[in-house]
């Protein structure tokens, strides 16, 4: 056992260097309590007990999801939000690996983490909306639904949340130390990366392929043949807006592990801002062609096309223009708060897609109910719990003396 | 072994899981126009009188519990109801548009589509359109996903959302074991007293539907319902008062729903194939540029060393 600087030390000297930062396990427990983690104890002391209630009473017991509406909060955000905003990961990993934005490096690791995490916290949530969540591996080795879109986003998230692992690992074996395995997987790298925005790209779309099926119950709006492509590009500024966000998050958090000067930093964000900016000006056109195509302009005028025009002129169109104005003023935080405004409006058409538009004219209208919020929040703080855990110990904001990048 | 189509495409599914099939399985279903022999059920609105035996005898042969209220119970009829976990079939009232003639009762059930939606939904494969014209639900593959419910333009499958181990999808199976293996009716048609329900081979039943409403034309509107809707189903209704007036949805078209996604499966092979070629060679490119930009480094110093 040796430490990062090469030391011989006991296991238990490992452990604790590894596990409690080097602190002995009293003064790893003093310092654990925080604010932020009294908060987080509280949430988990409320969604632990409702995740036993979920898997020994049923969904009938937790959820309000009915025959009519039978996928509800956790499928239209946990897994749909979830997925999109995950896609930082991909969107990142391709402009440094393969796009050879070489600058990006210093975020390429927290958005690859970011990423990873998020798809394994998807499938979590999806874990507690699946009637029978231990039959998760059917659709790969029991029984094979090649006609449904839903086979292909099984697959495809099973095959990338191993993709975005072996992106993970060479910080994971840095931190282990195991030199040669990482050696191994940085090898990998590209490969990962080519086959994850494969992946990626057919999955994102297939989320909104999935809708498809929704034909009349889904508003005319929301439904075109085009979906799937709203999906995937929508996933993609969804990305890199995240990216914004979890990057000047992490800078404040972790500020004492970033040896990235500000001024450096807040270029970076301004280049994001600046691709979101273009790709979201192509959606917001993407979503005119889509009402254009079904020929639904006298929608507008109703109480829904209202409720689409908010969507689509004042979450896509609006922080569009904020975010090209602060980028041609080289105003970061601007572009941080637009990137804000964008995730949220992804998380609106999500929302719009997977409930408020869907069974728009039915009587029977979900709501969720206050256990489906408080599952979803748990799982957010878990989340976040674990990004914080990985990066107060693996060599995600900083670079490991030890070792080359990987490019 | 007689093989269900869907088993058949799931066969040549499997042989390359990860999607490179997409294009394979539309193909196949270009040209399909159902099963030749299969059976369907007409239901003729105008003999119905809304005593639910139907629902009492699906209860019954499908050990379902019996349904609630009892059919005594007129006050059922207050509101319209669906289709859910504990029955498969239940009856419905509309008002009569004529005051002076009675109300219409309307039998609610799986239509057993031509091309169902929950099948082409399923990832599993758990649903099958069997040759005998019923779409059938297998529980012990089933991940409880509910995709079906989401996708059926009929809001017919229901889901046992109250179990916690072993919750399956709920809906009318045409008695399809019973029909196949006992050769009985299905336990509704069985037991309709004014032979408001007709089973028999589809291509038969659209020919009685024609006839009445030829025979009749006072007495029926001009359209069998089930015909041709998402691409004609199994189960069909004829009646004397408008669909519209009646819940029908006729705003579904005639296109079957598998068709909605196909386009969407056959551009998975192209991404599969093109991606890779496509970002290998944006990779190569920029590590190309990257080679040159060194190079040139290299040597714009060399000439500063010399001069």
């Amino acid at each position: 056992m040796t430490t990062i600087t090469g030391e011989n030390i006991t296991f238990i000297e490992w452990l604790q260097d590894k596990l409690f930062l080097g602190m002995s396990f009293k003064e790893y427990f003093k310092k654990l309590i925080t604010p932020f983690n009294i908060i987080a104890t509280l949430i988990l002391c409320v969604g632990i007990p409702i995740a036993f209630v979920r898997f020994t009473q049923g969904l009938a017991a937790t959820t309000n999801l009915t025959d009519n509406n039978p996928w509800g909060m956790w499928i239209g955000v946990d897994v749909l939000c979830g997925v999109a905003l995950a896609a930082g990961g991909f969107t990142l990993g391709s402009a440094v690996y393969l796009f050879g934005m070489k600058e990006y490096h210093p975020i390429v690791r927290p958005a690859v983490l970011t990423g990873f995490l998020g798809y394994f916290f998807v499938v979590i949530g999806l874990c507690f909306d699946l009637g029978r969540p231990w039959r998760l591996p059917y659709p790969m080795f029991v029984s094979y639904g090649t006609t449904s879109v839903m086979f292909l986003v099984g697959w495809h998230v099973a095959l990338y949340l191993s993709c975005q692992f072996v992106e993970f690992c060479p910080a994971l074996f840095e931190w282990l130390g195991w030199k040669k395995f990482r050696k191994f997987v940085v090898g990998l790298t590209i490969g990962a990366t080519i086959f994850g925005v494969i992946l990626s790209t057919l999955h994102q779309s297939a989320l909104g392929g999935l809708y498809l099926l929704a034909a009349k119950k889904l508003h005319p709006l929301w439904y075109t043949p085009f979906l799937p492509v709203f999906f995937l590009v929508s996933a993609i500024i969804g990305g890199m807006t995240m990216v914004i966000f979890e990057s000047s998050l992490t800078h404040r958090v972790f500020s004492h592990q970033i040896s990235l000067d500000h001024k450096k930093f807040d270029k970076l964000t301004i280049g994001l801002g600046k691709a979101a900016a273009m790709t979201l000006m192509g959606y917001f056109c993407l979503k005119v062609i889509g009402v254009a195509h079904g020929d639904h302009w006298h929608l507008l005028g109703t109480p829904m096309g209202q409720w689409f025009l908010l969507e689509v002129l004042g979450f896509v169109l609006a922080p569009c223009f904020l975010l090209v104005w602060a980028v041609r003023q080289e105003r970061a935080g601007w572009v941080r708060f637009a990137a804000i405004w964008t995730v949220i409006g992804l998380i609106l058409n999500r929302v719009n897609v997977s409930m408020i538009a869907f069974n728009w004219n039915l009587p029977d209208r979900y709501v969720p109910k206050w256990t489906e919020f408080a599952v979803t929040i748990t799982i957010i703080t878990v989340g976040v719990l674990t990004f914080r855990w990985i990066v107060n110990r693996m060599p995600i904001l900083w670079e490991h003396p030890d070792y080359e990048p990987e490019i | 072994m007689s093989i269900t189509r869907r088993q058949f495409l799931g066969m040549t599914g499997a042989a390359g899981a990860a999607g490179l099939v997409g294009s394979s399985v539309a193909q196949a279903q270009e040209h399909f126009t159902g099963w030749p022999d299969r059976y369907g059920v007409l239901t003729d609105l105008t003999l119905c009188i809304g005593c639910r035996k139907c629902e009492e005898a699906c209860a019954r042969v499908n050990d379902l519990p019996p349904p609630e209220p009892s059919p005594e119970d007129k006050s059922v009829f207050d509101e319209i109801r669906r289709t859910d976990a504990q029955s498969y079939t239940v009856v419905n009232r509309f008002p009569n548009p004529d005051p002076d003639k009675p109300p219409v009762y309307v039998k609610k059930q799986c239509m057993h589509c031509n091309e169902p939606a929950c099948a082409s939904a399923c990832l599993v494969s758990a649903f099958s359109k069997t040759p005998e014209g019923a779409v059938t639900y297998n529980a012990s593959v089933c991940i409880g996903c509910r995709y079906c419910l989401m996708a059926c333009p009929f809001y017919i499958p229901a889901y046992e959302y109250d179990k916690a181990l072993k919750p399956r999808v709920m809906k009318c199976t045409m008695c399809h074991d019973r029909v196949k293996e006992e050769g009985k009716l299905p336990g509704c048609v069985e037991v309709c007293p004014v032979q408001a329900l007709t089973f028999g081979k589809r291509s038969d039943l659209i020919r009685l539907a024609r006839e009445r409403i030829i025979r009749n034309p006072d007495k029926y509107i001009d359209h069998i319902y089930g015909e041709h809707e998402v691409g004609g189903t199994s189960w069909m209704y004829i009646t004397g008062v408008p669909f519209e007036q009646l819940g029908f949805n006729m705003d579904l078209g005639i296109t079957p729903y598998p068709e909605f996604t196909r386009g969407f499966l056959s551009s998975v092979p192209l991404v599969l194939t093109l991606w890779p070629v496509f970002f290998t060679g944006v990779y190569l490119f920029s590590r190309r540029r990257n080679e040159i930009a060194k190079e040139e480094g290299d040597s714009s110093h060399e000439e500063e060393a010399k001069s």
